[in-house]
């Protein structure tokens, strides 16, 4: 296992081809930004394949939020990896149906478990379209 | 600022001045907290929450910050939490047009509006340009 921790405010975890993300704060508009950006750089760097982000304790995602998911996951993609966020609050999730925002390329999970499986169904599916 | 028709049964619960970002943050926390303690459930909580935080953005970025009035009344017979958000910003020339799905004049999406009217009971809007806009929204509790 290979710890990657920042001193910035939000952690990044790499874990064999993972990133791991976990907010724990109600997140600034620019502080939202800070950290779609460490996460592509960290994309980048590392060649991570895929990325976890645990929203489990937001209480609340509007539209700057959501559109800062989604776009990093838009971009992920560009750069060969997938995005899952997992631990959606149920209210939150209904908020953002509500609210009328989709969050097109972002892929859910109910808890860090399953998404990392989803994760490494991806990257073994991904293998097969090589051979 | 532009008004609104206001009652004078309802009782202030606080009032905020948005200037900086972490402004938002702090204020959608605290209409959070005041959601709470009408016993709001909790969809009900992170749906005003939500919306008041779609507002608080509209005002810093296109009113230059403006103020946060919370309040409780009586509304149509129904106990309600009142938030009603002011600025002194450009205005909005075409309301109808602001609050239709996807039309945004800048960079965002266009669901801020739209989206925090389908997310409360009751949704009123009046802006002039260059005089400023006032929005407030209420929750049935
Ligand atoms: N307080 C305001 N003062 C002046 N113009 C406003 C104000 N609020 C909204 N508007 C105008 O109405 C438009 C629609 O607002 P809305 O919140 O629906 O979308 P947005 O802010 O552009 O994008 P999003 O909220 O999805 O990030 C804005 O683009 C802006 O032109
Ligand atoms: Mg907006």
């Amino acid at each position: 296992m290979n710890i990657d921790l920042h001193e910035k405010r939000i952690p990044i975890i790499k874990i064999g081809n993972f990133l791991i993300v976990s907010i724990q704060v109600d997140m600034h508009d620019k502080l939202a930004i800070q950290l779609q950006s460490q996460i592509l750089e960290e994309i980048e760097k590392t060649g991570a394949k895929g990325v976890l982000i645990d929203i489990s304790v937001l209480e609340m995602v509007d539209s700057f939020i959501g559109r800062m998911l989604s776009g990093m996951a838009t971009m992920a993609s560009i750069m060969d990896a997938s995005v899952v966020i997992v631990g959606m609050q149920p209210a939150v999730a209904i908020t953002l149906v509500e609210l009328g925002l989709e969050m097109p390329g972002v892929d859910t999970a109910l808890n860090m478990e399953k998404g990392m499986e989803m994760l490494e169904k991806r990257l073994k599916d991904d293998d097969y379209k090589l051979y | 600022m532009l008004q609104l028709t206001t009652d004078s049964n309802w009782t202030e619960l606080g009032k905020y001045i948005i200037k900086t970002e972490h402004d938002i943050v702090q204020v959608r926390q605290l209409i959070r907290v005041h959601a709470k303690e009408m016993n709001m459930g909790i969809i009900d909580q992170t749906r005003v929450t939500t919306a008041v935080s779609e507002l608080l953005r509209n005002m810093y970025n296109y009113g230059g910050g403006g103020e946060v009035l919370v309040e409780t009344g009586v509304v149509d017979d129904k106990n309600a939490l009142i938030i009603t958000c002011a600025d002194e910003g450009s205005g909005i020339e075409d309301l109808d047009l602001a609050m239709s799905d996807g039309y945004t004049s800048g960079m965002g999406m266009g669901y801020g509006l739209p989206g925090a009217k389908r997310l409360v009971d009751r949704f009123e809007i009046k802006s002039e340009k260059n005089i400023g806009t006032t929005v407030r929204v209420m929750k049935w509790r």
